[in-house]
């Protein structure tokens, strides 16, 4: 029996031994040995990362980042990748996954302390999820002490909203995002049409060019092209339409929770009403499956020379250059309302001085800052010489040579938010642009980032709860006819009221008080 | 297999009968000991226990603990803190917000007073109920505890069929990601089954080329779901991809699948039937070049038509065989969520939302203890449903044979 038992004994044990030896891990990528990275510590905190070429200061260093598999925003990390292990001799490695995968990845490897990523390009609007529990690296040293980085070339607004969170920096910009409105510039013209200026214009001009031919292929076209689809970008176009309906006393004015009491702007009130009442018109001229396109799809169709009117970040701009769409291709700042909310009655007012002090020429513009532009950020329980080398990447994929060239090419989703960006003109010339083409771009893009009513995205904790599940379902339910208007303001308004009482209301009102805070 | 292997059930004796020439008595009791220990080794309780460990602990280790773990996740709320991850016991608030709560209608669906159909429905259902569990009673064969589980289980029925009934055959319902994952299930199990019996039938004939369109009807399962998935998502796009000109010849250029829910449902169950449809082919391919030719031949030569053979000799013959494949379809159907969330990403609105969509898109914005409820109630559905399902076909298996 005794026997039986010891050898059962054995037997169990060799099994944990091949089980634990399955479950071991493979050789750490990030485990470069002190001693084969001499330099690995050497930049002090703050150090110069991006300097000129230095060999073998982080040689032996591999780096893990986690990012989006696009192929955008991991093209240029993988493009440079390999320049910048010649500069540094640190090894980066490029771990793209999907877009919906890249939070949850994220934030259960540094929760559960498996820390397998050392870096992170990511969204900032998750900034609230991930620094509360201390997972990211303060950079604020490190940031104003890089001469290369040149951290005062990056826009007031990337720096001090986007890559700031309690007034500390914790993620280096790579992308400057704005929603903004594409246009067929070389048929409004012909036909005495203005861009834009506010939805009812979008709307009239949308509606008039729906069915025409507008490529010369004898096919009828479509008057505009938004991404609809459940599950891709939808939602984040529903704030650009209700932006300006929605806030109107500036930035800080906040356009998702009134700053009183946390009540949500999207619930059942007026404005919403007429912004996905607008948003569903839209539709009406375009193509018909628009309610299943993101925006691939709609990209596709614009710089084909098929869609009038299209609304998107800075891509279409860059993506145009050897297309069809090529120097036919305008850009304007999103539209505005000749009305807004009164928060008090919940009814539409008409602006004025006193209702919309920043209006422009009569009209409310709002544009939305959406997303706010891929950033790096860095894993605070990473090793000291993986967080050296992974700052040194970032900084060096920011710094203005690198992002000088990126910002110009469709293919890296990158869109410029450096100062340096809208002052020298010779790469987007260089890339293809005209130089007209160029400047109204350009132009569209300065007209939204100086506009002192511009909407900020949502960056508090479940951040993306609020927005990519509550939001984005009720909204593809309301373009489906599953739901009319008040049912969809409704259950916005519930399911958000339910997940800041999960999360605590009172934490949530100051986390989205201070998300506002920026000081331009 | 080599004989030292063969399982015998003792020790094998490997001492040899003589004494080795030279060596000493010590000598020689170490090495019986040794080969001794060896024989143990090679005994079968001893390999049992080696072979057999790694499996009981792989198990335990990715099916027992996560399912135990889950339970805890289904009645807890994640949150992060500082250097930790705290679970939040909250009871039953995630099966609360699914069944009664803000997910409701996401989960059950809207559901609304049925038509004059949809009561004729309920109360034909109902009837056959209450008469199956009446005779029951009457037989006084059924012991009380018996008869109190079929009451619940008939009360259960009636009620799902209300809810089938108020989303479906009502005025202003629709269903929600239950009852959408059922249809993709019981639609595409009747697909893939009906044609893979179909190609199955004339791949065993002696037609020519038949080994060629055994392997091309193969390839489908051989493409991960994703890529069906992407592939697709281009061949239903009808504004352009590989087939737009056929679209446009069809007159259907401005035609859409994505808009109607339940054109975009037909559009997930085409996609998921092509898929798994080769896999119904070649397992019944396999039942059917079994089968005994020669009671088929004398059933003809006795004057029954191909019909009546193939009704009543092919397949109460494969029955078993497809006993067997439907309850791994079903099992695998209810988790479908690639076709749905590639193609339409559970749209229009939710018209597409499997209940495996519904927890993926928890899971991806960290609502884990909702998603691990979902998942819950995913299991309890699949296991009632292959229950049922058994337990009906055993009964049928049982009377033909």
């Amino acid at each position: 029996m005794r026997k039986g038992w010891s050898l059962r004994g054995a037997g169990l044990f060799a099994s944990l031994a091949l089980l634990a030896s399955a479950c071991a891990p493979a050789t750490p990528s990030a485990t470069a040995p002190a001693s084969a990275a001499p330099g690995a510590s050497a930049p002090a905190s703050g150090a110069a990362a991006s300097q000129p070429p230095q060999g073998d200061k982080f040689k032996g260093v591999n780096v893990n980042i986690l990012t989006f598999n696009g192929p955008q925003v991991a093209e240029p990390l993988q493009r440079r990748a390999p320049d910048f292990e010649r500069l540094t001799g640190a090894h980066i490695n490029v771990i793209a996954v999907g877009f919906q995968t890249i939070y949850d990845k994220a934030l259960l490897d540094a929760s559960t302390k498996t820390n397998s990523f050392d870096a992170y390009v990511f969204n900032p609007q998750w900034l609230g999820d991930f620094v509360g529990p201390g997972y990211l690296l303060d950079l604020t040293d490190r940031v104003n002490s890089d001469p290369d980085l040149n951290w005062q070339d990056i826009g007031p607004f990337f720096r001090d909203f986007n890559a700031t969170y309690n007034g500390k920096v914790y993620t280096i910009p790579l992308d400057g995002d704005f929603h903004m409105v594409y246009y067929r510039k070389d048929i409004l013209e012909k036909d005495g049409v203005k861009p834009p200026a506010t939805w009812d214009d979008y709307l009239t001009v949308a509606q008039k060019y729906q069915g025409k031919d507008l490529n010369g292929d004898g096919q009828p076209d479509y008057g505009s092209c938004i991404a609809k689809k459940k599950g891709a970008q939808s939602y984040w176009w529903i704030i650009s339409v209700a932006g300006g309906l929605l806030q109107s006393q500036g930035t800080q004015q906040g356009a998702f929770f009134d700053t009183k009491d946390m009540k949500p702007l999207f619930g059942p009130n007026e404005a919403m009403t007429k912004a996905l009442e607008t948003y569903k018109k839209t539709t009406e001229s375009g193509p018909p499956d628009e309610t299943n396109l993101d925006v691939g799809g709609t990209r596709g169709l614009f710089t084909t020379g098929r869609c009038a009117l299209s609304m998107d970040w800075g891509d279409i701009g860059t993506l145009a250059i050897g297309t069809y769409a090529q120097d036919k291709t305008g850009a304007t700042i999103t539209p505005g309302w000749k009305q807004t909310l009164d928060r008090n009655s919940g009814k539409l007012v008409n602006c004025d001085a006193t209702t919309c002090p920043k209006a422009v020429d009569g009209v409310n513009y709002a544009p939305f800052a959406s997303f706010g532009g891929w950033s790096g950020a860095v894993n605070a329980a990473a090793p000291k010489a993986q967080q050296d080398a992974a700052f040194a990447f970032l900084a060096y994929m920011s710094a203005p040579k690198q992002s000088g060239e990126d910002v110009t090419l469709g293919k890296t989703g990158y869109n410029p938010y450096r100062t340096s960006h809208f002052e020298n003109l010779d790469p987007w010339l260089k890339a293809g642009l005209s130089r007209d083409a160029a400047t109204n771009y350009l132009n569209a893009i300065k007209a939204s980032l100086q506009n002192p009513n511009m909407v900020l995205d949502l960056r508090i904790p479940l951040t993306k709860r609020y927005e990519q599940d509550v939001l984005d379902t009720a909204l593809a339910e309301y373009l489906a006819g599953q739901l009319d208007a008040s049912a969809t303001e409704q259950q916005i308004s519930d399911g958000w009221n339910a997940i800041s009482d999960e999360a605590g209301r009172d934490k949530q009102l100051q986390a989205y008080v201070a998300s506002l805070g920026v000081q331009r | 297999m080599s004989p030292a292997l063969a399982s015998s059930g003792r020790s094998i004796d490997l001492e040899p009968d003589e004494p080795i020439p030279g060596r000493s008595a010590a000598g020689a009791r170490a090495t019986r000991r040794a080969i001794s220990s060896l024989g143990a080794w090679r005994s079968d309780g001893a390999a049992r226990w080696l072979f057999i460990w790694p499996t009981v602990l792989l198990i335990l280790v990715l099916s027992i603990f996560p399912l135990i773990a889950s339970v805890a996740l289904s009645v807890s709320r994640l949150a992060f803190s500082e250097g930790s991850v705290d679970l939040k016991f909250v009871g039953f608030n995630n099966y609360q917000s699914l069944l009664f709560g803000t997910e409701r209608t996401h989960f059950l669906g809207v559901l609304k007073a049925p038509n004059p159909i949809g009561w004729a429905i309920v109360i034909v259902v109902a009837a056959l109920t209450a008469r199956a569990f009446v005779r029951s009673m009457r037989s006084g064969r059924v012991r009380a505890i018996f008869l109190a589980i079929r009451l619940i289980t008939g009360v259960l029925l009636v009620g799902f069929v209300w809810l089938i009934v108020g989303a479906l055959a009502s005025d202003g319902g629709r269903p929600g990601a239950l009852i959408v994952t059922l249809t993709f299930v019981f639609a595409g199990i009747t697909l893939q089954y009906a044609l893979g019996l179909g190609l199955a039938m004339l791949a065993v004939q002696q037609v020519p080329f038949r080994r060629f369109f055994r392997v091309v009807f193969l390839i489908p399962l051989t493409i991960t779901p994703v890529g069906v998935g992407y592939m697709f998502l281009m061949m239903t796009d009808t504004s352009k991809g590989p087939i737009e000109p056929l679209w446009i010849a069809l007159g259907l250029r401005n035609f859409t699948w994505v808009t109607d829910p339940w054109l975009a449902r037909a559009a997930v169950i085409i996609g998921d039937t092509w898929q798994w449809t080769p896999f119904v082919f070649v397992v019944l391919l396999a039942a059917l070049e079994s089968l005994d030719q020669e009671v088929r031949e004398a059933a003809l030569v006795d004057g029954a038509s191909r019909w009546q053979s193939f009704v009543h000799i092919t397949m109460p013959a494969i029955l078993p065989v497809t006993t067997t494949i439907i309850l791994i379809r079903i099992i695998e159907g209810f988790k479908i969520i690639d076709m749905p969330n590639i193609l339409l990403g559970g749209g229009p609105g939710t018209a597409t939302q499997s209940m495996t969509l519904q927890a993926y898109i928890d899971w991806n914005t960290l609502n884990l203890g909702r998603s691990a409820a979902i998942a819950y109630l995913l299991l309890i559905l699949v296991s009632v449903v292959a229950t049922a399902y058994v337990s009906f076909v055993r009964r049928r298996v049982t009377e033909i044979a």
